[in-house]
């Protein structure tokens, strides 16, 4: 598979009236992983993936995915034949069956795999002979799956997949993603699901307000975002704090708590160097990363 | 072979399944010769990311803990290193037990023994690491 960045944008823009939806986002996307793009309701992350696959137009900045211009009609066609797309309202056509969508689907792709199309048909139980309009939105959810998961893409961009699944759905979904993984697809999903990001993500995104805040590593944000609670014998000394890669500082009587982004070390060096009384150190779980971040921006 | 990664302990999760083959080979779950699923296989178990899987594996080869072999999947090498690793866990065991007793004629709780063990665990992460 290939080795180069498989999504880059500089300065990506997108504006509606004076209504910013994106601002200079400077997104990339590593190949042979699984990255997950998480944001609130209107944060901006639908209007980015259609901008990434051509749909929407920037109103300013660049891109590429694939290595090809997304702003460019003729790049577009080459990279939308080797992306499968699964759009988060599910379009699909209500007077069809549910085998007429799939025959319908295959014709146009020529990495089709008609034996993986049967076996999700069977796995997530869907009713081939029924019309999609009749469809309950878990089962839709599930047929736009198996319409992107059925092709051999090199890029599968999913917009909030796991919508409309229950659990159990949900849990298929994750392990359909971890296999597509391994086969050498590149996954780029939207969620706002945190627990499921956590477990098979290995890079996190997170997109708040049109601006990328975070873009690193699971093992990364893991490792170097702590949360250090502190008792001191006097009134906390919370300017000594405010130091590289401090987030967020609490006081509440003589108690600190300091949210890092990193360097916890020194955050802790300096506590005990302050006669802190008591040094508290916890790891910080993405739903509070994501939560913290979001808050402060 | 039973592993549970947690997402939320701020350890990663290569570390995490590195952590728990290591220590099956320590205890005896995991012997020498013994199969370990495949990249894919235990990744689609587990519900995480093939890297982690892969990521965990190679660190193993890398100590000698594991022989992965192109198509049949990882086997398991407990050499004599790993014995007197297993000896060197049982006299820690006793000194961490001499300690805690200390601790407690101090007057500590239980409780805030835990807790001082717990935030130094987490303040030296990296060089204990690179151990």
């Amino acid at each position: 598979m290939t080795n180069t960045t498989v999504i880059l944008t500089r300065d990506l823009a997108k504006s509606y009236g004076s209504v910013a939806a994106v601002h200079g986002l400077n997104l990339s996307v590593e190949p042979n992983r699984i990255t997950a793009f998480l944001g609130q309701n209107g944060a901006g992350k639908s209007t980015t993936i259609k901008m990434l696959l051509g749909m929407v137009r920037p109103s300013c900045g660049e891109g590429t995915v694939l290595g090809k211009r997304i702003t460019d009609a003729e790049e577009n066609c080459q990279m939308r034949r080797k992306v499968a797309y699964v759009a988060e309202n599910k379009p699909l056509y209500g007077y069809m069956t549910v085998e007429q969508t799939i025959r319908f689907a295959s014709s146009f792709y020529s990495d089709w795999r008609a034996d993986v199309a049967r076996r999700l048909l069977k796995e997530y139980k869907l009713p081939p002979q029924q019309k999609v309009q009749s469809l309950s939105k878990g089962m839709r959810t599930k047929l736009a799956l198996l319409l992107a998961f059925a092709r051999r893409p090199e890029l599968l961009i999913l917009d909030e997949p796991s919508e409309g699944l229950d659990p159990v759905g949900i849990e298929h979904l994750l392990q359909t993603l971890v296999a597509q993984s391994a086969e050498g697809v590149t996954i780029f999903f939207s969620s706002h699901q945190i627990a499921e990001v956590e477990r098979v993500a290995d890079h996190v995104c997170i997109l708040d307000s049109g601006r990328l805040l975070v873009n690193a590593s699971l093992d990364q944000l893991r490792q170097s975002y702590r949360r250090i609670d502190l008792v001191f014998a006097s009134a906390p000394p919370e300017r000594e704090f405010r130091i590289t890669g401090v987030e967020k500082i609490q006081t509440k009587g003589h108690q600190m708590s300091v949210f890092a982004s990193r360097n916890a070390e020194a955050v802790i060096e300096r506590a005990h160097d302050l006669d802190a009384v008591s040094v508290e150190v916890a790891p910080v779980g993405l739903r509070e990363i994501f939560l913290e971040t979001v808050k402060e921006n | 072979m039973f592993f549970k990664l947690t997402p939320t302990t701020g350890q990663p999760l290569y570390l995490q399944l590195m952590q728990q083959i290591r220590h099956a080979t320590e205890t005896g779950a995991l012997q020498h010769g013994d199969q370990l699923p495949g990249i894919r296989t235990l990744a689609e178990e587990l519900v995480v990311s093939p890297n982690t899987v892969a990521k965990a594996y190679s660190e193993l080869e890398h100590d000698g803990l594991l022989e992965l072999r192109q198509g049949s999947g990882a086997f398991v090498c407990v050499e004599r290193r790993t014995r007197s690793m297993a000896d060197h866990v049982q006299v820690a065991r006793r000194r961490i037990r001499d300690l805690i007793e200390r601790l407690r004629e101090e007057g500590l709780l239980d409780e805030e023994i835990k807790r001082a063990f717990e935030a130094e665990l987490l303040y030296p992460a990296e060089t204990v690491r690179k151990r």
